[in-house]
């Protein structure tokens, strides 16, 4: 190893290698966003729960051990998490495997795994799973992807995307492939690549549809029209409208949210509860809300560009702009941007398993952010 | 494959990745701009619209039906109450599956097909009432199986209720008939605003007609209801203003006299009290108990009661058509004195039957060897044909028409009653009208003893005597008493009503017919002589009795012999005391034979119970 003899100045500017919080492998900015997120998220979902103290307690519970879980995966230098990657990976495909064959039926999809002690999501894991994967994958063979690499991406993210797909859960394997594919886009896919998958999905679009389950078929219907059928599917959107459009500026004050009160809005503590934030707090409250996220997505680009390989700034960019696909995918479903596909709102829904993985994620870019190497690659 | 050239490639990847940091923050910003405008456009340019939505949604105002009037006798006994009662109600817009939810309940609580059908066709009606009963009366049992599976039905309710409870059921049934599910015809009659609530209405009797009063004042409540149209607290109430009580002139007590008096026969009595013109006691025999109606009757009973060939729902008091046979006769007397030359001033001959001048007709007496020289209070108190027959012809047709008229045959009596008959009453004119063909000679001589065409109403009949006993003066007929309202606490009279004048040339007429119609029944020779025995009051009365089958000419019959169809109405007429008349009484009693012999013991009865044990004089205290 040699140092360089620029090494301190060039560095040690940002490095903070004396700090408390870089010695606990804690990003400060990162966690006074999520810490923030996560007493937002507690104040909606009192109310959208009805004012049920316990849904706010579990909630808070189950916020503080995914947190303590980032926490303990940010321990974890980048080195280790890249070697550990495949494994990981090969076991979440199994798994998932084993789901399809063997999985507890739950509202009418095979996803979760009773392992006796836990019930547990395969598909949750491979949120994370897959773009470790691409990134260590995309690490050792160098960017830009050559087409041979790019067939391989294309099946490290397609397989588990179309297991979980099969299960059937599209919003996660939405979100699985999303993840992958951001990994891919940061490793500097080809625009002419790029726009040849596009074209390649529209026209395989109505394949696509004939592999739909009927339900989601029904949604895609349903987005394009909702008022076609008032009291049926289309009825979340037309409510989650309500509420949102009726919230106006400044809404109509916490707990005082008729729409969600009144049980007009459906899965109002889960998938909507964007909705009730709305209502109560009005457009000023939802962007306040967007622009804490914002700020967590634009930190956790800011740890990407400031990583120190490859491996860590893929995985920082994807897992980073992933995030940013939920809030998207979640507040574009209930604004009627775009179709219902039941991705909760993260770290803000009500429900354990998405927030322990997202927690996860965040969990990694600290450690990417903490854990300097002294010396430039 | 050639080895990269690592540190070359690492500088080349940074470089890269910084790029596409850039493009990916670029489409982030591009995406929450686009949410962003989104929300803009949702919550402040749309706000109102979804206002508007929202406010629909959230609440609803909901009618709440008045308390209807309730009916008691004149004595405050109370004859038409409201018991609560639980119903099931079904909001079919709320209901996802209504096919799937009727099946549902029918396993947890009794449905029945007549329910269910009667449930559908009230949800044809397409009404704007949101809420369709499917089924009254529910038990606690059954109120308890649907709450505990509630959450399984939304858009169904246990709605409570005040429904019609008729505590004296037959007794009063053609009085004030019953309150039954509203249907589009009366929607249709109503102020449809005021009905917004209201399940029932009054069918028949008092009910009906004093609807407007009994009903009340619709109130209504602004209601919070969540998604599944369930209230969930009420924001704003209206109250209901209740619809005024009803104090009727009958008397329940006297009624029932009446009505035990009457026994197993068939037909009708109506008692009116002179001075004010109150009906004291309405029966109609056979009777029903009206309270299965406002439920809703099961086909069953209904067909049972519609076809019951002694037909129980008709008001033959209102509805029934007789021919009021020799009842006519004082009336009749009356015309003759009043006549320019009173017929046989020292009587005329009756030998039994009466021979029609010019023709081989000959109209027979009621007693075949004929009275002898009968005058005119004679000719009452035997009731002899022949002396009528005679009068008729001096009358004519017309003149009898006119003053039969004055006392209210052929007429409506304008008693507070819906769809009164006005029997008939005929002459020449009528029966142009009515069958195209000329009037006979014949004619007048049936109509001058109440037969061939004269139809009348025991009400007629009873009002025709009040007149008579009051001396002329008209006051028609009154069902209610008083009206009370409960929320001006203010008491209104109703009686008398609508009062007129039969004038007569010389007023000592009607003591003389009086004095005949008295020794009617407390005379010697008097057709209704055994009814008065033992009586401590003075009264007058006239018999009849109305053919139902009629004979050949000098036919003789044996009552025993003919079937009961076949055998005549006994009618009987009657007020008392004689000098100071308080009660007026008409009876028809089908296939009863002799006026004398059956129908005046039980006009006995009724006067004996109003004039010797009521407390009628006593001022008394409305409840």
């Amino acid at each position: 190893m040699i140092f360089p003899e620029n090494y301190r100045e060039r560095r040690g500017s940002f490095l903070q290698r004396n700090d408390l919080w870089s010695q606990l492998h804690i990003d400060l900015p990162l966690l006074v966003g999520l810490l923030a997120l996560s007493l937002i998220g507690l104040t909606i979902l009192y109310s959208a729960s009805g004012a049920t103290p316990a849904v706010v307690w579990r909630q808070a519970a189950r916020l503080g051990m995914a947190l303590v879980a980032a926490l303990m995966v940010a321990q974890i230098p980048s080195y280790t998490l890249r070697r550990w990657s495949p494994l990981t990976y090969g076991i979440g495909i199994v798994l998932l495997a084993i789901v399809m064959v063997v999985g507890d039926v739950g509202k009418g999809a095979q996803r979760w795994l009773d392992l006796g002690f836990v019930r547990f999501q395969p598909s949750e894991l491979m949120k994370i799973a897959v773009p470790l994967m691409a990134a260590q994958y995309m690490h050792k063979r160098g960017l830009p992807p050559k087409s041979r690499e790019l067939m391989i991406m294309l099946a490290i993210i397609g397989a588990p995307a179309l297991l979980i797909a099969e299960q059937p859960d599209l919003g996660t394997a939405i979100l699985v492939a999303t993840a992958g594919f951001a990994v891919l886009f940061f490793a500097g896919l080809n625009w002419v690549v790029l726009g040849g998958i596009g074209a390649l999905s529209a026209a395989l679009a109505p394949v696509g549809w004939w592999l739909l389950h009927d339900y989601q078929r029904q949604r895609v219907i349903t987005f394009l029209n909702p008022e076609q059928d008032p009291l049926g599917t289309g009825y979340h959107i037309i409510q989650s409208k309500i509420a949102l459009g009726s919230g106006g500026l400044f809404g109509k004050g916490w707990l005082n949210g008729s729409q969600a009160h009144l049980q007009f809005l459906p899965e109002r503590s889960t998938d909507f509860i964007f909705a009730v934030c709305g209502e109560e707090f009005g457009f000023f409250g939802l962007v306040l809300l967007l622009s804490v996220y914002l700020f967590i997505v634009g930190r956790g680009l800011v740890i990407a560009l400031r990583a120190q390989d490859t491996f860590e700034r893929l995985v920082a960019g994807g897992l980073s702009s992933t995030f940013f696909v939920y809030v998207f995918v979640n507040a574009g479903m209930v604004s009627g941007l775009l179709p219902v596909v039941g991705v909760p709102l993260p770290l803000v829904s009500y429900g354990g398993t998405s927030m322990v993985t997202l927690m996860i994620g965040f969990g990694i870019l600290m450690s990417i952010q903490t854990h300097k190497k002294l010396i430039a690659p | 494959m050639a080895p990269r050239i690592k540190l070359k490639d690492s500088a080349l990847e940074k470089r890269l990745f910084n790029r596409r940091v850039i493009v990916v923050g670029l489409l982030i910003l591009g995406g929450f701009v686009a949410i962003v405008m989104r929300l803009a456009f949702l919550q402040i340019q749309s706000h109102e619209h979804f206002v508007t939505l929202s406010q629909e949604n959230r609440i609803r105002l909901r009618p709440i039906a008045p308390p209807r009037g309730l009916i008691y006798d004149r004595n405050g006994v109370l004859l038409a109450d409201n018991l609560p009662s639980f119903r099931l109600d079904v909001f079919p817009e709320n209901v996802p599956n209504l096919n799937d939810t009727l099946t549902k309940l029918g396993r947890l609580i009794e449905i029945k097909p007549s329910d269910i059908s009667r449930f559908q066709a009230q949800k044809k009606q397409n009404r704007i009432f949101d809420a369709i009963p499917l089924r009254y009366q529910l038990t606690e049992q059954e109120i308890a199986i649907f709450s505990a599976s509630r959450h399984h039905f939304p858009g169904v309710e246990i709605q409570a209720s005040l429904n019609r409870f008729y505590p004296h059921r037959e007794l009063l049934a053609h009085v004030i008939g019953y309150t039954g599910a509203l249907d589009e015809k009366d929607i249709k009659r109503v102020d449809e605003g005021n009905y917004l609530g209201t399940t029932h209405i009054g069918k028949g009797g008092v009910e009906s007609f004093y609807e407007d009063i009994l009903h009340g004042q619709v109130g209504h409540e602004e209601v919070e209801i969540n998604a599944q149209g369930r209230s969930l607290r009420v924001l704003e109430s209206v109250p209901p203003k209740a619809g005024n009580n009803l104090y009727l002139g009958i008397d329940a007590r006297l009624q029932k006299v009446a009505m035990d008096a009457m026994g197993e026969h068939q037909g009708a009595l109506v008692a009116i009290e002179v001075n004010s013109g109150e009906v004291l006691a309405m029966v109609s025999m056979p009777s029903y108990d009206p309270n299965p109606f406002v439920h809703g009757i099961d086909v069953k009973s209904y067909q049972a009661l519609n076809t019951d060939k002694h037909h129980p729902m008709l008001n033959r008091a209102l509805y029934g058509q007789y021919p009021p046979g020799s009842t006519i006769k004082p009336f009749m007397g009356l015309a003759d004195l009043e006549s320019s030359l009173p017929l046989g001033k020292d009587g005329i001959f009756c030998p039994g039957f009466y021979q029609l001048e010019g023709s081989g007709f000959r109209f027979r007496d009621w007693r075949r060897g004929g009275h002898g020289t009968v005058n005119l209070h004679r000719a009452i108190v035997e009731s002899c044909d022949v002396y009528f027959y005679q009068l008729s012809m001096k009358l004519g047709i017309d003149r009898m028409h006119e003053y039969l008229s004055k006392f209210g045959f052929g007429v409506r009596t304008g008693i507070d009653m819906p769809k009164e008959r006005r029997g008939v009453l005929p002459n020449p004119e009528w029966k142009k009208r009515v069958y195209k063909q000329n009037w006979y000679i014949g004619e007048t001589i049936n109509a001058s003893i109440g037969q061939g065409y004269t139809l009348v109403t025991p009400l007629q009949l009873a009002q025709a005597t009040a007149i008579m006993a009051r001396n002329g003066k008209i006051i028609a007929p009154r069902l209610v008493k008083t009206t009370y309202d409960p929320g001006k606490n203010t008491h209104e009279s109703k009686t008398p009503f609508d009062v007129g004048e039969v004038t007569v040339a010389n007023p000592d007429n009607w003591k003389k017919v009086i004095a005949a119609m008295h020794d009617v029944v407390q005379g010697q020779g008097g057709t209704a002589r055994a009814a008065s025995a033992g009586a401590p009051y003075q009264f007058a009365g006239k018999t009849g009795t109305a053919q139902v089958f009629t004979l050949g000419r000098d036919e003789k019959y044996n009552e025993k012999e003919l079937a009961r169809e076949l055998q005549d109405h006994a009618l009987f007429i009657a007020f008392a005391p004689l000098d100071r008349p308080k009660i007026a009484v008409a009876i028809i009693v089908e296939h009863g034979g002799h006026g004398g012999s059956v129908a005046a013991p039980i006009v006995r009865k009724v006067i004996d119970a109003y004039l010797l044990e009521g407390d009628h004089d006593i001022p008394r205290k409305l409840p």
